[in-house]
Formats: structure tokens, sequence, C-alpha cells
């Protein structure tokens, strides 16, 4: 048979640049691979790895450069009408129109795809049971929830059974439940359909999902194959280091700078240290060391690092922060929008020095709680104080004790990055010497002389965060809020963010963050998980796990099943 | 029609239904416009505020100033002098003085004649011109008058009769209503549909219609004829007003009126469906759809601004703008009538200009992302 011959996608030499702002940049450089037919194939990078860009070439939505890719033997550039009437995709944003019911966008998408009127009743009926939306027929789109319009999308690219399924980013701003919904979804069609599935993804763990993976990592080609063949090579270089004299970030930082030590992460009590090769770290009498099994970021990072790089703590600046004790104290906390409670009875305090985070899906009321925090929002009930100050009366006192950067880093795009510090220290009212001083500061502690006079908006992700935290703490706030700060910034990336976040801690800076990246919950001190404006539990990343019923679990089956648990009761 | 191209202009008409913006573009604004236009804006001059100030009445004065007192033109306000008027004048209580001096009776009747002051105020040069010659006008008539009254023949060798053709009445509106009617059909026909168009590649839904085995003729006419359909009832609703509210004559043909619009709307369109071939969001492709083609249609068409009295530059510009033709073919079509001497020129500009713009439109998009 033809089928069996011809993979179900295969690019060869594929090359693509875009021209944006008189820049030529490069989003796919000589891909090459194939994807077999009736398997799920992930394809796995960090943001701005070219992933999209590969979904649209697939879909006859762009024209390579170079190089071509072909869909069951048919060239998508030059044939992309055949193509495109044998697969099924689904855009990173469902591609739903909001004003249209959820039976009205099947129904369009039924008659573009040209699914002949007698067989709709029954395909219909099929995909909503599936996708679990029958009962919303009449509900508009725009009304669903994330979760639901993830797979409202899913049903709209199946509305015409095809062959080859690409998801590009299905799982993105969706809750762990909902993802886990959609996993199983896809699984079922490729087992009882034989449907092969392409999806990307920017989360590593998903890879676990996958019967195969391609990773992507700017534009290029960084290995292919099963995650168990990629995750093999780490056996045995992988361990988890507790110590009874030291805390665990002075832990992560004395490890990090040991010699053979690729990665070392704190993970709940210990904390995780990738190594060159299967020795474990020079041990030290007052640490316990104990193998761990790999897991697929562990060799993402190692494919992508290498050997350690040179890491060097933050010097200068406040040594230690002024305030003691509690200084975030939150009691019954309260806001209403109407009848809505976006947040309701929601309690909890920070001390000095700790990492705290906010977790939970979107919608969970975590920005809510956090505007309110940051004194951006009044509360409709209940007691607030920020270091030491009531918020209700004194929020601008508050907040020059406050740092906070948000999701989109709040930076101005057409400033350059010097322009950027010297505008958010005056907005703080830093001038003169203490002014200079500060922005001298942020430049030599974020690396950021070398950009100076680059306008922000043209700088990289990770560049752009950390000119971000930066500007958040030009006027050496004692509490920090983050809010989702490493939201698309790749793995290294994020890594070399956390160890900042890490020595503002050890130095007494209190930070308080909101993530949706569940391994990050694993490097906080403690955490709260939020559903619908409620605190479901509170306690250290272990006290969180130990609540769970699975076995060995990890913070999304934590979170998974306090969720579920929640619903069903 | 196939099953993709009436599947999509059936979720075109849900959307319109369902977006109050669509409906607020398509039919409140013309409304507003309409109203605003047909009884707010008002280029006719009448109920001037007028200041008389008579020195020493007489019969002669109050015979002359009755002249003022009863036209409709003017409202007059009598001052007791000079002072008091120009006062009032510069309050912005009036708009001119007319002072009839001590001596105006005795010397009426000298071979000099009276001389009438008056005294006007220039701010707003349009008045003051309409004034000046109407009290000149009103001044010979009265004289006329008068000398006829008293058996002697008017020495005046020539006399001007006026007959004011086509807008007999001279009433303002009778020509803004039409012409708005090319201000409302570009607003749908172009700013809606640049914003429709923009904001499927806005929320992605551009990109997902992309990848189905829809042709992007199908994905334009899907747009086309929703919108046209939308424009033809603005017109409707624009028609009825100007015959039923405003009572603006037709002249013309109906069903020619009804052809030039259909013609005009498909222009609009083309130059919606370029602009939003170029301006990916809704920002953008609304600016550009004001900036070149709103503000063209109501400045440049000739709706308010006669053209001929604009600067040769600007004259040369505005054989681009669409509406100016159709502006031409609607205010012949409603006060003079079927006069194909004016319908087919304009009529064949707007058959170029729609296929430049259409053609412009089909060759720009293509079913690809970049």
């Amino acid at each position: 048979m033809q089928e069996t011959l011809t993979p179900a996608l295969e690019a060869s030499s594929l090359s693509k640049t875009f021209l944006a702002g008189g820049r030529r940049t490069t989003a796919l450089d000589d891909v090459s691979f194939g994807v077999r037919h009736g398997i799920v194939t992930g394809l796995i990078g960090p943001d701005a790895a070219g992933k999209s860009t590969l979904m649209r070439l697939a879909a006859g939505l762009l024209i390579p450069d170079s190089g071509s890719i072909r869909v069951a033997g048919l060239d998508a550039t030059r044939q992309s009408l055949e193509v495109q009437s044998s697969i099924g995709y689904m855009p990173q944003r469902f591609g739903l129109y909001e004003d249209l019911s959820v039976q009205e966008n099947l129904d369009l998408y039924s008659d573009l795809q040209g699914v002949p009127i007698e067989d709709r009743p029954a395909r219909h009926e099929e995909l909503l049971g599936m996708a679990g939306l029958d009962p919303f027929r009449k509900r508009l789109a725009g009304k669903l929830s994330g979760g639901m319009k993830q797979k409202l999308g899913l049903a709209c690219a199946l509305v015409r059974q095809p062959s080859l399924l690409l998801l590009d980013e299905p799982t993105v701003g969706v809750d762990p439940v909902s993802r886990r919904e959609l996993w199983s979804i896809v699984y079922r069609l490729v087992k009882e359909r034989g449907t092969s599935v392409l999806l990307s993804t920017a989360y590593l763990d998903e890879a676990e999902n996958c019967d195969e993976v391609i990773l992507l990592h700017e534009g290029r080609l960084l290995a292919k194959g099963t995650p168990e063949s990629l995750r093999v090579p780490m056996n045995g270089r992988v361990f988890a280091v507790k110590s009874d004299s030291l805390s665990k970030r002075s832990l992560q930082a004395t490890l990090s700078r040991a010699p053979g030590v690729i990665d070392a992460l704190i993970h709940g009590d210990h904390v995780r240290v990738v190594m060159e090769s299967q020795s474990p770290p020079a041990s030290r009498p007052d640490m316990q060391i104990s193998p761990l099994l790999p897991r697929f970021e562990d060799s993402f990072v190692t494919l992508l690092k290498g050997p350690a790089s040179p890491v060097h703590a933050i010097t200068q600046g406040k040594p230690v922060s002024a305030m003691t004790g509690t200084v975030i104290e939150l009691e019954n906390l309260q806001r209403r929008f109407g009848d809505f409670y976006a947040v309701k009875n929601v309690s909890f305090s920070v001390s000095q020095g700790e990492v705290f985070g906010l977790l939970g899906a979107n919608g969970a009321g975590k920005s809510t709680t956090f505007r309110m925090l940051c004194g951006l929002l009044p509360p409709s009930g209940g007691k607030l104080r920020v270091a030491g100050v009531d918020l209700r009366h004194a929020a601008s006192k508050a907040r020059a004790k406050i740092g906070y950067m948000s999701q989109k880093f709040s930076l101005y795009g057409n400033l350059s990055a010097l322009e950027n510090l010297r505008f958010f220290g005056a907005a703080y009212g830093l001038s003169g010497k203490t002014g200079t001083e500060r922005i001298q500061w942020a430049m030599a502690e974020f690396s950021l002389s070398e950009v100076k006079d680059t306008v922000s908006g043209d700088l990289s992700l990770g560049y752009k965060q950390r000119l971000a935290l930066a500007c958040a703490l030009m006027h050496q706030p004692d509490i920090l809020f983050l809010d989702e700060p490493t939201s698309g910034v790749d793995p290294l990336a994020r890594r070399e963010f956390w160890r900042r976040i890490n020595e503002l801690a050890v130095r007494g800076v209190t930070v308080m963050v909101t993530t949706h990246f569940m391994e990050e919950a694993e490097y906080c001190d403690r955490l709260a998980i939020m559903a619908s404006g409620e605190i479901l539990k509170i306690g250290t990343p272990a006290e969180i796990k130990a609540g769970a019923k699975s076995e060995n679990p990890s913070m999304e089956d934590a979170f998974v099943e306090l969720i579920q648990a929640r619903e069903s009761a | 029609m196939n099953m993709r191209l009436t599947g999509l202009i059936r979720k075109e008409f849900l959307q319109i239904i369902r977006d109050p913006s669509s409906i607020a573009i398509a039919f409140l604004m013309p409304l507003i416009l309409l109203l605003l236009f047909g009884y707010g804006v008002s280029l006719d001059s009448e109920h001037i505020p007028l200041g008389l100030v008579v020195e020493a009445p007489s019969a002669d004065t109050s015979n002359f100033t009755a002249e003022f007192r009863e036209s409709r033109y003017f409202e007059t306000f009598a001052y007791a002098n000079t002072r008091n008027a120009v006062r009032a004048m510069t309050a912005g209580k009036i708009n001119a003085v007319i002072v009839l001096k001590q001596d105006f009776a005795r010397q009426l009747r000298q071979p000099d004649g009276a001389p009438i002051q008056l005294i006007l105020n220039g701010v707003d040069e349009n008045t003051a011109r309409i004034i000046s010659g109407y009290v000149d006008g009103s001044f010979q008539n009265w004289l006329e008058h008068d000398a006829a009254l008293r058996g002697i023949r008017s020495e005046i060798p020539v006399r001007i009769e006026q007959r004011i053709w086509f807008n007999s009445e001279l009433r303002s509106r009778n020509f803004l209503v039409p012409g708005l009617i090319a201000v409302i059909m570009t607003l749908i026909g172009a700013l809606l549909t640049a914003l429709v168009m923009a904001r499927e590649w806005e929320r992605g839904t551009m990109e997902a219609l992309l990848v189905t085995p829809v042709s992007m003729n199908e994905v334009i006419l899907g747009k086309l004829i929703p919108y046209f359909l939308l424009g033809m009832g603005g017109l409707a609703l624009s028609v009825a007003m100007a015959l039923w509210l405003f009572e603006v004559p037709l002249r013309g043909s109906l069903w020619i009126l009804l052809a030039a619009s259909a013609l005009f709307l498909i222009t609009a369109l083309g130059m919606g469906l370029l602009i939003s071939s170029v301006a990916k969001n809704q920002f953008v492709a609304g600016q550009i759809a004001i900036i070149g083609t709103f503000l063209p249609a109501f400045i440049l068409s000739g709706f308010i601004f006669d053209i001929n009295s604009m600067p040769k530059i600007v004259q040369a510009i505005t054989h681009v703008i669409a509406a100016r033709y159709y502006v031409a073919i609607l205010q012949t079509l409603f006060l003079a009538g079927d006069e194909w001497q004016v319908i087919l020129p304009n009529a064949a500009a707007l058959v170029l200009l729609a296929a430049l713009f259409l053609g412009l439109t089909w060759r720009n998009t293509r079913k690809r992302l970049e």
C-alpha cells in the first residue's frame, strides 16, 4: 500500500525566513524529518522555535524559502487545495467564531469542508459527544470556557475525518484538567480511526505523552525520536540532593557552580541535579544524595546547554530587606463584580524572604487577587495588609515598597533599554546620584550594557524579561510581585530568571508569583492552589503533593485531583 | 450556489445580527447622519438677527423697515442709538445693524438720495455677504415701489428677473440629503467591510478559514454579497427618509437610482476589501478607511463643498474619489431628472474605479498568511 510507504508528513531541507521591521529573522533553518502514520508526533520547542511556522507551511499557508514539505505525498505549497482537503488544522486560538453558537460553528466548518448534509447529524452528534459539548449546542462559542473552546476547535477541525490532524499549541492557556481531556480525545482518534497527529507544544512535560517527538530550537532540528530514546542517555545522571545545614536556595547556588553539573533546580524539598556523566556530584558530609528518574526536560536542557556555563551571583544592591515577620496578610478577602465573586474568602499570609506561589487555571482568581495586593483594585470585603500598610487607606505608601512585573512585561516598546530604566527610575522618584547608581547597577547586574541603546521592542524575549525585572527592581522594593513572569520564555531563560529570583529571596526580598507551569510551583517555598475564586489548598510543594492519592504524584497530578475533588463535591 | 459560499454568507449574516457594532454602522449611523443633516445642518440663512436704528421715525422709515420686519430671512431688533446696537453686535446678539440717520426722510427725495448705513459682522463672511446683498436688493425694491406709488417712472433701465431652477425653494436639504447617501454607502461598503475583514485576521478565524478547501474567490464573495445586501438596505432606508421625511423630490427614475447605487456600492466594497488586504488589524483598517474613504466622501465629493471652487490640485485629487461621481449622479437624479449626459460619464468613471479596486484586491489576496 502506498499509504504505508509515504510518510504522513515529510519535510526536506525546509527553510523559512521572515522580514519584520527591516530585519530578516530565520524561523526555520534546513529542517528535515518525517511523520509516521497513525501515531501522535509532538513538535516540541520553546516560543520562537519555529513550531507555528512549520504547522503553517504544512497547511499550505506559507511558502518556504527553500526545501519542500509534503503531506501524504502531496506538495503542501503547490497542491495546497488538495492538501487542505485532507487535513484537519486547529490554529493557536482555535479559529472559532465567538458570536456563533457551538452548532453554528460546526455547521460552518461542515459547509466549508463539504460534508454531505445527510451525514451531518450523526457526525456532529459523535463529535459533540466526544467533546462533551452536546448540552451546549446553542451556547455562543465566546461564552465557553477555555477548555470547552479548545474542544470545539478540535471538533471543527475533525468534521470531515481528516487523515492528518495538525494541532498548533492546543494546550496553551488551558487548565490541566482540560489538557488531560484533550490528550485522551487525541489518543482515541489515533486508536479508533488511525488518524496521524502532529501536535506542537511548548510544555516539555507533554513530550512524554507523544509516540515520537521532534525537538525544535531556534528554527533548527535538535533531536528526533521516541521520548524514551531521548531519555535513556540521561539514565543515572539525575540526582536528588538534600542538605541539613544549607538552605535549599544556597544549596542550589552551590551545586550549580560545582564541576560536572549541567542543571541544578529546586524541586520541592530537594535540589534536582543533572550531571554531565553518570557520577553523582561531589558530596559533602551534610548532603544526602539519591538517584532520580530522568525527565524529558533533563534531556532537553542537556541538549541545549551542554557543559555548565559560569554563573555569577547578584552582588550589589540592597543587602538585606529591612522588613521582618509577616509581610503580606490577607483575611477573608473578597472581590465581587456584580453578582459574580471573582475572589471569595481568601486568607493567607506570607513572611519576609518567602517565595509564595499562586497556582490556578485561567479565571481562577489569581490575577484579581494580585491586583488587589498591588493596590490596583479595591477589595469588596475582608482585610488586606501589605508591607504593614492597610491597602484600603494608604495604597500609594505601600506601592513604594512593591515591585511589579507583569506577564506582558509592560515595557515601552519604542524606548531603548536605557530609556526604559530611566523612565521607571523616575516614576519611582529616583533622581540625581541615586538614579544614576541604580541604572548602573541594573546594567551590570542584568548584563544589559550591550543592548542599552536597542529599542526594547526588538529585544529577544529573554532580554525583555531581564529588562522588565530590572525595571521592577529599580526602587529596591521589599516585595516583588511577578504575574506569570516566565510564560513564553525558553527553559534556559526560565532557569536564569529563577536563579535571580532565588538570590533576591535569599537577601530577604519577599516574592509573590503566579504561574501555570506546574514545575515552577516546585521552586516556591509555599503555594496556594486556587479555583473559582477560592483557595483549595495551601502548603509547601511536598504537603500539597502528599494530599494526592496517586502514587509518587507530580504537582500536576495533585492539582488535577484537587480540582476534580472540588467539582464532584 | 455552492455549499461553501452559502455557508460563508449565512455565517456573515449571523455575525451581523449578533454584533451590535455592525448594526450601528449599517443602520444607526445613517439614521443619525440623516437626521443631523436633514434637520440640524442648513446652509440657508433664515432668521438672521438684524439691528435697526431709526434716529428720526417717520412714515418713510417705518415703510422701509417693514421690508425687513416682514421678511422670513431676518428677525429685527430695534435700538435707540448706534452705540447700543454696536454693543449688541459685539456681544454676538445680532449680525448686522442698519442705521437710518436723522435726515433720511429729508434726503430721500433729493437727487443724490438718502444714505443708509449698514454695519456688518464680517466674522462669518458668508452670512455677511447674504445680508449685504439682501439689504441692497430690498432698498432698490423699496425705492421702485415708492416711486411707482407716487406715479414716477423708475430710472433704472435694466431689471434682473431671477428664476431658480432644480431647487426652486433653495432648500439646502434638497441637495444635502441625496449627497449624504453617498457618505452612508461609503460607511457600509468601505468602513464596515474593512473592519469585519480585519476582525477575522485579528481573531485568528481567517487562518482557520484558509486551511479549509475554500477558495479565495469564495472568501471574497462571501464578504461582498452580505455587505452588498446590507448596503442596499442602508440605501433603502436613506431614500425612504429622503422622500417621505425630508420631502426631497425624486425627479429621475428610481431604477436608475438603484442601478447607480449598486455600482457605487461595489466600488466602495472594493475599497473596503482592498484596505483589509493590507491592514490586518481593526484599528489600522478603521483609520485607513476613515481617512481614505469616509472623509473624502464627505469633503471632496462635492456633497457640501463645491468642487469647482477648490484649488486645482485638490480638484485633480477628487477624480479618484468614487463618491464624487456618485454624488453628481444622486443630485442630478433627485433634483433634475434622468439626465444621461451627467449619469453616463459618471457611471463610466465608477465602473473604472470598481474594476480597479476589485482587481487590486483580487491580485493582493492570496490564500497565504504572508
